[in-house]
């Protein structure tokens, strides 16, 4: 008998199979042909034609779009950091009972599961156009991403703490401020600022849908077929998010 | 003795001290300038807890019978673009991560140049990628599979590359001693070790992808974005209610069905 160092997987393989015949069906279904993605490189080049040299003369509309898209992320961590406090405590079921923390987790899903463009645009109708609509929505964004995590950490504690200090005989308050919180505050600091950088991002595209920022500069460039403006603002977003990578990258290794 | 025990003591150093008020200061100017400087309309915001109720009045009861109708093929699109797009992403960022890892390629200015290409795709939005694609290839499911796709490529490629960078380098010397050449190397003894976060990473992005690509139809690049953003235009909110609802389910599922074959595969 013949041994094989290496068994071959038919599973594995057949799912692959699987995987690439789905792929040939998709594509069919979804009227993609080489034809158009022929054409469609002749336009690409003609496209990136346009787009340069980059048009940097409307700067003043870019740098009011800007600020106020670092003001909606700013506003909109700050609001969301705040909400998620509560929340996040409501949520972690070693705190909570079940009857508190199960709708509170049902909420913070639904936060999650909505994408933020979409919610902007239901803020939109709500609070009318600008950056209002824009604040609200990533404020909802926040909460399920800062409250989810934040739960997570708190179910992760060591509850011999927080026995301790309620065995000195403190109150609620106590016992979450010198039991709890310490625990978790340092990892609750890091999903802020990791919250606050991708807040940074999202604040740049709400603008397409009318809730304020530089997105909605970007969107009108768009369609007026400016491109060279349009290859300014892309390049102005890129720049802003390379420096608040850099930031939270170096505020976040000063914090380990 | 009696020095010791009256001596006051203090958490923090002194410069510790000022850096933290610093940090609470700068974080309270900021807030402060952008509540004073933002534009916010008041009329908007007085009338807004009735504009709430009025589009939630509008919403109920949701038009489900046009789900068959305009909805079904347009949700099936959107699972194609996500899935497709995953899976051009992914033949993009497997030969950048192997050129951006550092023990695969030896080549510092390769690994740069690799590294530069992730970054890139990375920050540009999703919703940016698709703006540009539909203009270059017009509107369409096109657009929508390369804008998801050139958007995943710098999140894979990168997960990818510190998975490779963190294998040990045993089991790729062993098959070199054995005098295997380079690719049986890298099948037999760098895939079976990042095989794991392979999947992990690309079960994460599909489900981020799902999500992603209900919202590029709102700029034209197919899927079911673009029903809601007719719905929307229409003022139609009872059928926008039914797509939320679609979207949300259809979101809860992909999220069941990768925890269940993530339990399987890792």
């Amino acid at each position: 008998m013949t041994r094989t160092a290496f068994t071959p997987n038919w599973t594995a393989r057949g799912a692959l199979l699987a995987l690439a015949l789905y792929c040939v069906f998709a594509v069919t279904q979804l009227d993609i042909s080489w034809a158009r993605i022929l054409t469609g490189f002749g336009e690409g080049g003609r496209f990136l034609a346009r787009m340069w040299p980059p048009n940097f003369e409307r700067w003043d509309t870019l740098v009011e779009g800007m600020l106020e898209s670092i003001q909606i992320a700013v506003l909109s961590s700050v609001a969301g950091i705040i909400l998620s406090l509560p929340l996040g405590l409501m949520a972690a079921r070693n705190l909570s009972p079940a009857w508190v923390s199960a709708p509170v987790r049902g909420f913070i899903a639904l936060c999650r599961s909505l994408h933020y463009v979409i919610v902007a645009i239901l803020f939109v109708k709500a609070v009318g156009f600008g950056a209002l609509a824009g604040v609200a929505a990533l404020t909802v964004a926040s909460m399920g991403f800062i409250a989810k995590l934040f739960a997570e950490a708190i179910e992760e504690i060591s509850m011999k703490q927080v026995e301790a200090v309620r065995a000195t005989g403190a109150g609620p308050a106590g016992v979450l401020l010198y039991g709890v919180l310490p625990q978790v505050a340092s990892r609750f600091v890091g999903f802020c600022i990791y919250q606050l950088d991708s807040n940074l991002r999202n604040s740049t595209l709400v603008g397409i849908v009318g809730a304020g920022g530089i997105g909605g500069t970007l969107f009108a460039a768009f369609k007026r077929f400016d491109y060279d403006f349009v290859a300014a603002i892309l390049l102005s977003i890129i720049a802003l998010i390379f420096l608040a990578e850099l930031v939270s990258a170096r505020v976040r290794k000063a914090l380990q | 003795m009696s020095t010791s025990l009256d001596r006051e003591w203090q958490r923090f150093t002194p410069t510790q001290r000022i850096g933290r008020w610093l940090l609470w200061l700068a974080i309270v100017a900021a807030c402060v300038w952008a509540v004073r400087s933002i534009e916010i309309i008041p009329e908007f915001l007085a009338d807004a807890p009735q504009q709430m109720a009025d589009l939630l009045l509008r919403m109920w009861p949701p038009d489900l019978g046009h789900y068959r109708i305009g909805v079904h093929d347009a949700l099936i699109e959107t699972l194609h673009i996500a899935t497709l797009g995953t899976v051009l992403s992914f033949t993009m960022a497997v030969p950048l991560a192997l050129l951006t890892a550092r023990n695969v390629c030896p080549w510092a200015p390769v690994n740069a140049l690799a590294n530069l290409l992730l970054v890139a795709s990375r920050s540009v939005n999703s919703l940016v990628w698709a703006l540009l694609f539909v203009a270059v290839f017009g509107p369409g499911a096109l657009a929508g599979v390369l804008a998801i796709a050139f958007r995943s490529v710098g999140f894979v490629g990168k997960l990818l590359a510190e998975a490779i960078e963190e294998t040990p380098r045993g089991p790729m010397e062993a098959m070199a001693a054995v005098g295997a050449p380079w690719g049986h190397g890298m099948l037999k003894g760098m895939w079976p070790q990042v095989q794991p976060a392979f999947w992990g990473i690309a079960l994460f992005r599909w489900d981020i992808n799902v999500r992603e690509s209900a919202v590029l139809g709102l700029v034209g690049a197919g899927g079911i974005g673009v029903a809601l953003d007719d719905a929307i235009n229409f003022f139609h909110w009872d059928r926008v209610a039914t797509i939320l609802l679609a979207i949300l389910v259809v979101v809860v599922i992909a999220e069941i069905v990768v925890t269940q074959i993530r339990k399987r595969l890792i």
